[in-house]
């Protein structure tokens, strides 16, 4: 009867039908106050679609207080004069964390002091998987949370034959049920009413601890003050991991635990055992399955072919060669117009505006800024694609396919996505590990993925290839400048992997790689939750990665403009001295100039200290400018090779590759030998150069240990690199 | 005495890892204690019947269809192994 009413009533005056004891008839809080409401529920029982439906693009994400993990919140109005504060909780089975996610959930919701401690929660449940879902409502009952039910996903139940008497289900449940199917936003209207009414404790308790617990739970209580003996237990269970416990606390508590031989082990696995029990009950009494026929599941059906040894591999495969596309070469249009775009601001203020501040502001903040934004269709292309794969499931089967091969290397099934999307940007591509939930997995796959060659290095790969690599056909069908391009790619994936073999031998951590995990079924994307994840990773990258990464462009350009006391100008003098006697045109004087004052410039000045320590790797002082400047972004290395290379040359030399050809070692030979040319290559394999990564890392590990870390040894192995093959070349 | 011929101990207890394809079994214990917590969460409750959906095309991982409620869940042989069966 109340299904009915669900299916036929999508606006929601089916809220007002509900006639509950728990619904107390309070009216609605003044708009002045905003209730701060948490989304819980387990993985997959459609918890995102829900934030979204309730808060749009309203959302945030920010931290938690203390804790290093992601913290989305947003405002949902919720009627015309009633907001909220929406904190969306990271999906979990239950309210024993584990994992540094979970975790969160229950820092939150054991400090009933703290300011973020939430009014109430909505709980978000798979109405077609009723069992398991409601074994962490009962828990979050048991913990006195005024709360409301979400049953969600009414129409998949349905097509199982899962029927509900709603009804019923509140009365054993003692919280108010709004049926909805968030994905299609059915059920909202409701919601929202039930969330701006003021909302009582649950009434019904669902598991009571042992009786010989009590004298241990009363104690834990007292001392800490709590109302109820459900928390207090897990005080007991968890009180070396709440993060605002004292250590006197946690002692206190230890010695109670010592006193009392609680055993946290299988108390846990029978209280789980004693919840199934009792929501098996209410279940019987409140939903029938009627099973039409046994139709095989067109789930199983798509896995026959996704999942298959051959098929499923070459499906993989075919899809992340069209991501691969879309990243490297749709995203070039888009790329295209922001570069263009960027360079007519800049000429706009250069033309218009005079003085040090606009070089500030160009060469500096703008430069910077370009290349922050050049990586917005990049990683929006990317995201999209792994928003898609997330929300059909498709990702969870490629984790599975997956697993064994990567394992061996330390990484997981799901490091894939981010190694291959490396070979495109390693930015967007670390961004995407965040779907690795292993911490040390996750840790390893942002470690290496900067080994993969990304599309920056071509510019380098290509002016020093066709500088010492001769275009000879080998075997009649492959070239040879084409094979040692090759061989550039996959020297930096085998790097990455061997790093990350080493990695997973060296690194230690406590919490076990599982692989346990929901098989969720294929389902159509919403495209609302594809679009809102695009705007949400391109404002984070944006905002976040963007201030480092602005602030680096600042520091360089100041490196690169000025010089200790006035040589720039000495320089600039010297270079329209000679440049006079010479009759050089006034381009050809502006390039001169640029080189001399970029030679005298504090980065000169750098390149030159820097020189003893490249020499043995067959570098002189001018690559060293260009590795300075270049570590901003290896695009920047052809820019500033060419800049450099263009003292004492003929004007008609336009090509960068000329230039290179042309330049002199002191015995007069040519300067770019193979050996230099390959030491050259390799060290832009290996080296860290881009500070847009190492941006990226700090935002995603939150802290300056990995990319430091990382910074050395990628700096480290393509120094060694480079020594090796200049000594043995040379 | 022990013969080279016995590869399979006639008491050893079956675990979900000798499911065959498509077999179903009924979930006697849990071994590791770690892991039993996650998946009693999972709703591996004892009693609770368990068939071999599919295996990973290297073998490892395999899924499992769990209880009647169509909920699939995926993990590895060596997790597989510490879900005995009841004969």
């Amino acid at each position: 009867m109340a299904r009915a009413t669900f299916i036929s009533d999508p606006t929601g005056a089916a809220a007002s039908a509900l006639t509950l004891e728990a619904l107390r008839d309070v009216p609605p809080r003044s708009h002045r106050e905003l209730t701060r409401i948490a989304l819980i529920g387990n993985p997959n029982s459609g918890k995102s679609s829900l934030f979204n439906q309730l808060t749009g693009l309203n959302q945030k994400v920010g931290n938690f207080p203390g804790v290093t993990v992601d913290r989305k919140t947003g405002i949902s109005q919720l009627t015309a004069q009633h907001r909220a504060e929406i904190i969306d909780l990271p999906g979990t089975y239950s309210l024993y964390p584990k994992s540094l996610d979970e975790k969160v959930i229950t820092d939150l919701l054991y400090d009933q002091t703290s300011d973020q401690y939430p009014d109430f929660v909505v709980v978000t449940v798979d109405a077609s998987n009723l069992r398991r879902n409601l074994l962490l409502f009962t828990q979050l009952a048991d913990l006195g949370l005024p709360a409301v039910l979400a049953l969600n996903m009414m129409d998949v139940a349905e097509q199982h034959g899962v029927q509900i008497d709603i009804m019923a289900l509140q009365q054993e449940l003692g919280v108010p049920i709004i049926p909805m199917n968030a994905r299609k936003g059915v059920g909202i209207a409701a919601l929202k009413i039930v969330m701006s009414r003021q909302l009582g404790a649950p009434t019904r308790s669902f598991y009571a601890p042992g009786e010989d617990l009590l004298p241990m739970i009363r104690q834990i209580r007292y001392y800490f003050n709590l109302h109820n003996d459900y928390l207090a237990l897990h005080y007991a269970h968890q009180f070396r991991q709440i993060s605002f416990l004292s250590a006197d606390d946690k002692a206190y508590v230890a010695e109670l635990v010592e006193k009392y031989d609680f055993q946290p082990t299988p108390r846990q696995a029978q209280e789980t055992i004693d919840r199934y029990a009792r929501v098996n009950e209410i279940l019987l009494n409140t939903v029938t399955v009627v099973r039409t026929e046994k139709n095989e599941p067109y789930s199983n059906k798509l896995d026959k072919v996704l999942t298959h040894k051959v098929w499923g591999y070459l499906i993989f495969f075919g899809i992340l060669f069209l991501m691969f596309q879309a990243v490297f070469a749709w995203a070039s249009y888009p790329m295209e117009l922001i570069d263009e775009g960027v360079t007519w601001i800049n000429q706009l203020v250069q033309t218009n505006f005079d003085g040090p501040l606009v070089n500030l502001l160009t060469e500096g903040v703008l430069a910077g800024l370009g290349g922050v934004l050049i990586f917005i269709p990049q990683i929006a292309l990317l995201f999209a694609f792994i928003a898609v794969l997330e929300e059909t499931g498709y990702m969870a089967r490629v984790t599975f396919m997956m697993d064994r091969i990567m394992r061996k290397f330390g990484l997981n099934g799901k490091s894939i996505v981010p190694l291959i999307s490396g070979v495109a940007c390693a930015v967007p591509a670390i961004m995407s590990a965040r779907t690795i939930e292993n911490w040390k997995d996750r840790i390893i796959t942002i470690f290496v993925t900067p080994l993969m060659s990304c599309s920056a290095r071509i510019p380098v790969y290509t002016v020093l290839i066709a500088l010492v690599v001769p275009p000879t056909k080998v075997l009649g069908i492959f070239n040879l400048q084409g094979i040692a391009l090759m061989g550039l790619y996959l020297l930096g994936f085998f790097a990455a992997i061997f790093s990350a073999w080493v990695l997973k031998l060296i690194l230690r951590t406590q919490n076990k790689s599982y692989f346990i995990m929901e098989f969720p079924v294929y389902r159509w994307p919403r495209w609302k939750n594809v679009g809102i994840t695009i705007v949400e990773k391109v404002k984070a990258f944006v905002f976040q990665a963007g201030k480092v990464i602005v602030a680096i462009s600042v520091i360089l350009w100041v490196l690169a403009s000025y010089g200790p006391g006035n040589a720039l100008e000495q320089a600039e003098t010297r270079v329209r001295a000679t440049a006079a006697r010479q009759q050089l045109s006034a381009e050809e004087t502006d390039i001169r100039i640029a080189s001399e004052k970029l030679e005298s410039s504090y980065a000169g000045v750098f390149g030159r200290t820097l020189e003893p320590a490249i020499r043995p790797l067959g570098f002189d002082w001018k690559i060293g400018i260009a590795l300075i400047t270049s570590f901003a972004a290896r695009e920047v290395f052809v820019g500033t090779i060419s800049t450099i290379y263009s003292v004492g040359q003929d004007a008609d030399m336009r090509t960068v590759q000329q230039k290179l050809a042309a330049e002199k070692d002191d015995n007069g030979q040519p300067f770019f030998t193979p050996a230099r040319a390959f030491s050259l290559l390799v060290f832009y394999v290996f080296a860290m150069q881009c500070m847009s990564t190492l941006a990226v890392v700090y935002r995603e590990t939150k802290g300056w240990k990995w990319p430091l870390l990382q910074l050395l040894y990628m700096t480290g192995l393509a120094y060694a690199s480079s020594l090796v093959v200049y000594q043995l070349f040379k | 005495m022990s013969s080279r011929s016995a590869q399979v101990k006639p008491n050893a207890p079956r675990s979900v890892k000798d499911l065959r394809l498509g077999e179903t079994g009924t979930i006697c214990c849990l071994q590791d204690p770690e892991m039993a917590l996650k998946l009693l969460e999972m709703g591996c409750i004892p009693g609770t019947a368990v068939r071999l959906n599919s295996r990973a095309p290297l073998g490892c991982p395999i899924t499992l269809v769990v209880g009647d409620d169509d909920y699939t869940l995926s993990l590895r042989v060596s997790e597989a192994a510490t879900i005995l069966l009841k004969d």
